[in-house]
């Protein structure tokens, strides 16, 4: 198990040198960043010579990667055309964007599998065909729809809630844009279990479990859930880096200052240090969750070893 | 069906969003316990600021609307005619329109306590032209003498720390010397960049910028970046535009369709930039609680002088021709729902009659005509490679709809539906590298906002030979001589005449192809009164009425 994880860790090196590069060349291929600093003029030659200067953007590509690299390693990730530092951009978005993140996935969870249990064990019943029809209405409808629909609906016409999320961005003010964000992976996690809970029921541990006499609960929640689980651990585990990274439609309808606002700013404002600094932690918090999806099987399913 | 299971899923999520925010909605008076007495304090719209908020730093209007709450300089610009007006200036003297004596109003503190004196500007000056600071408008400082050894235009070492064209003779007064005649020179001391500093943004300059000390009637009292300002009327405020508010709250939207959303759910008390997509919607949603007064912006169609296409004899019949196949009020009409007005000369109503907006001065040259615009593109050799490409940022803004219309207007005129096609650049940043390049080959978009309402900033930045923001790299003798002999004036009424001849010269030679101009436009709570845009297109906050 340990070697394992070391072994996973290590893989992680290469991947995370190649993201970044890839991304660093992309940001960088868009053209020159400081022509857009000075508006619909032209900066003067000797102010933007000055502050490429500053940015170390008169260097070779390469070079400024290498450059790049060695300050990441020494946790400085560069500064913002505004002055301030990534990782004070950082220290303020990540903790918003995971606490939305932590909303979506607890919607997730909670009305997702629940909903697939439910419809599993009722399979071709009302309730099953209900809510099939409903999660491909979800599936179908873009996340941008819900949210201004959602937005329109309950911030203005009935005024139930701000239709905008303050600074603080409480756990509170994050759940319309929670389920928002949630939405489609929602009916995506009802499917799955609902399909895994249908397929397993007719296993014969279930049967064995039931001529024992074990009560039906017991019966459901250890040992069909838990073997139905994996594939749905595997989806929600996955969705966990998507939800971080693919935030930016919700932010934006919801004006949330978290991750997504700030990489929709730093690729508008051609910001490289910006954008690499934040991908590059959102592709290790991909690498993260999918490893922490690797060992969970394990405790899901016993059978299930890493050498 | 879809309505119906929104309605579930909102019912649901409702209930839950309800019993966690303990019913949020409906308490857009709690910031504030005050009523009618000037003390409540309003919410208002606002963006991130570009660049760090430093005076001579700041091009931009985001920044630029803290900058004009918590700053005063020599001049002030009335919000409503636009004309220069003595604020910190006792008053300005010149005999010979190069030398200038300044005196400061005494009575001026910084909120800080510190007292505004001819060192505070003079520092301040100094401090923004220099290479070595990075300030993107240093170039304002370009006609004091010395600028060249403070900022070589090559980029190489700078000589000079100083401007030696300033110098401080009194506590409260100092000398400019400029390096050309130029007679407006005053009426451009209300722009930001000449704001005066206090010692402490020298001398602790992060703290300074983490919380800005101005002069103005507001100040600071909080800063969150990138999400939120708060600033608070500065009671001990010596001048005369008080603050009639308790204080404004700046809260960061990256989407102006969620401020507009939050306006309507009585969560934000001022959008200064209603999104297109609402004009439609906005006078019945506000009523009369919206407002769209000209602002001084202008958009363009520029042209690459430096490719010969473009720039041989008959083009100017080419690009007159352009012009007049643009049908401007009916993509005013349709497009912008009349926030912008078709142009008829190259500067903007804001200016008045008095300060060289001449409606008409374009004449026939700006009217939709299109069997003259046939005619005369036939006549100058027709289209350079038979199809004209108009590039843009597709960013922001909604050029692309206007771009596309503009196509098809000129397409319509000359029966030829591969006439014009838009060129979409994906980014802002890209787009202006590619502009600074000299990579055009056919027209492109060109917006000018003012930096001061000077016919002088329509004119010179834009067509002077090789100036700052002459994007096309137009060169014409006869209109750098006039532009020069206009500096030279010392009489204002003149002056403005000269330019205006000046500008007749880029009419006759179409430099550019002038759109439309651009108003402001600003939505507001019913909390609020006496709303108004200045000409820059900020809102007035400190005349604003709250309760």
């Amino acid at each position: 198990m340990g070697r394992y994880v070391v072994r996973r860790l290590l893989q992680m090196i290469p991947v995370f040198i190649g993201s970044t590069l890839l991304i660093f060349l992309m940001v960088n291929v868009m053209g020159d960043p400081i022509a857009g600093l000075c508006g619909d003029k032209q900066c003067d030659a000797a102010t933007s010579a000055q502050l490429k200067k500053e940015f170390g953007l008169d260097k070779p590509v390469w070079q400024q990667y290498l450059t790049y690299m060695g300050h990441v390693f020494t946790g400085d990730f560069g500064t913002a055309f505004n002055g301030q530092k990534v990782t004070e951009l950082m220290a303020t978005a990540f903790p918003v964007t995971i606490r939305l993140t932590i909303v979506a996935i607890l919607f997730e969870i909670v009305i997702g599998i629940t909903l697939g249990v439910v419809t599993g064990l009722k399979r071709g019943r009302p309730v099953d065909t209900s809510v099939l029809l409903l999660t491909l209405v979800v599936i179908s409808v873009p996340t941008f729809v819900t949210g201004l629909l959602l937005q329109l609906l309950l911030g203005v016409e009935w005024g139930w809630i701000k239709p905008s999320v303050s600074t603080d961005a409480t756990f509170g003010e994050l759940i319309v844009p929670g389920l928002v964000l949630a939405s489609v992976s929602l009916a995506y996690v009802t499917r799955l279990t609902r399909t895994s809970i249908a397929e397993n029921r007719r296993s014969d541990y279930v049967r064995t479990a039931v001529a024992k006499g074990l009560p039906r609960q017991r019966v459901i929640v250890r040992h069909l859930l838990r073997n139905s689980l994996i594939p749905v651990v595997t989806f929600i585990g996955t969705d966990i880096g998507a939800l971080m990274g693919g935030a930016i439609v919700t932010e934006r309808i919801f004006n949330i200052h978290g991750v997504g606002y700030q990489l929709y700013q730093g690729i508008l404002r051609q910001n490289t240090q910006t954008v690499v600094g934040f991908v590059t932690v959102l592709v290790l918090v991909f690498l993260v969750a999918n490893l922490l999806v690797d060992l969970l099987y394990a405790v899901l399913d016993p059978r299930i070893r890493y050498a | 069906m879809r309505g119906a299971t929104h309605a579930k899923w909102a019912a649901c999520a409702a209930a839950v969003a309800l019993a966690a925010t303990a019913c949020g909605g409906g308490d857009s008076g709690s910031d504030s316990g005050g009523s009618s007495d000037g003390s409540a304090v309003l919410s208002s719209s606002w963006g991130d600021p570009q660049n760090p908020l430093e005076p001579a730093n700041t091009n931009e209007v985001q920044g630029g609307k803290v900058l004009d709450m918590i700053f005063r300089s020599l001049k002030k610009y009335n919000p409503e005619t636009g004309k220069a007006e003595d604020m910190l200036a006792e008053k300005i003297d010149t005999t010979d329109s190069q030398n200038f004596t300044i005196t400061v109003k005494d009575g001026w503190t910084f909120s800080n306590g510190e007292k505004v004196t001819a060192k505070s500007f003079v520092d301040a000056w100094n401090y923004g032209a220099s290479l070595k600071n990075n300030q993107k408008n240093a170039y304002f400082f370009g006609y004091i003498d010395g600028y060249d050894k403070t900022h070589p235009d090559d980029g190489s070492q700078q000589t000079a720390d100083t401007l030696s064209g300033l110098k401080v003779t009194g506590t409260n007064t100092f000398t400019v010397k400029l390096n050309q005649k130029f007679s407006t020179f005053p009426d451009t001391l209300g722009y930001p960049a000449y704001a005066p500093l206090p010692q402490a943004f020298f001398t602790d300059h992060a703290a300074w910028l983490k919380k800005p000390v101005g002069n103005g009637p507001y100040t600071i009292d909080s800063y969150t970046k990138g999400s939120q300002m708060a600033l608070k009327k500065w009671s001990g405020y010596p001048g005369t535009d008080k603050a009639q508010n308790g204080g404004v709250t700046l809260k960061v939207y990256t989407d102006n369709n969620t401020a507009y959303t939050d306006l309507m759910a009585g969560n934000l008390d001022l959008v200064d930039d209603v999104p297109a997509a609402q004009l439609k919607n906005v006078k019945s949603d506000l009523g009369g609680r919206y407002i769209n007064t000209p602002a001084g912006i202008i958009q363009t169609l520029a042209f690459p002088f430096y490719d010969k296409n473009w720039n041989k004899a008959g083009s100017e019949k080419v690009r007159t021709g352009l012009s007049r196949a643009i049908n401007r009020a009916q993509i005013t009409e349709t497009i912008f729902q009349k926030t912008r007005t078709p142009a008829t000369d190259w500067t903007s109503p804001v200016l008045g009659k008095e300060g060289g907006f001449q409606d008409g001065l374009c004449g026939d040259a700006c009217d939709y005509d299109p069997a003259a615009a046939k005619k005369l593109i036939q006549e100058g050799g027709g289209l350079p490679g038979g199809q004209i490409k108009i590039t843009y940022n597709a960013d922001t803004g909604s050029h692309k709809q206007w771009i596309d219309a503009v196509c098809n207007s000129i397409n319509n005129a000359l029966d030829n539906d591969k006439a014009c096609v838009g060129n979409p650049v994906g980014t802002f940043a890209d787009f202006r590298s590619q502009i600074t390049a000299k990579k055009m080959s056919g027209p492109f978009r060109a917006g000018w906002q003012m930096d001061y309402p000077l016919i002088q900033n329509f004119l010179q930045p834009l067509y002077y030979t090789n100036a700052s923001s002459n994007d096309g790299k137009w060169s014409n003798k006869d209109f750098d001589k006039l532009v020069n002999e206009a500096n030279a004036e010392t009489d204002t009424t003149k002056a403005v005449a000269k330019f205006q001849e000046a500008e007749k010269v880029v009419r006759d030679n179409m430099a550019a192809i002038p759109l439309w101009y651009q108003n402001g436009s600003a939505g507001y709570s019913e909390r609020l009164s006496n709303v108004k845009l200045n000409p820059f297109s900020v809102p007035v906050y400190n005349e604003i009425k709250v309760g």
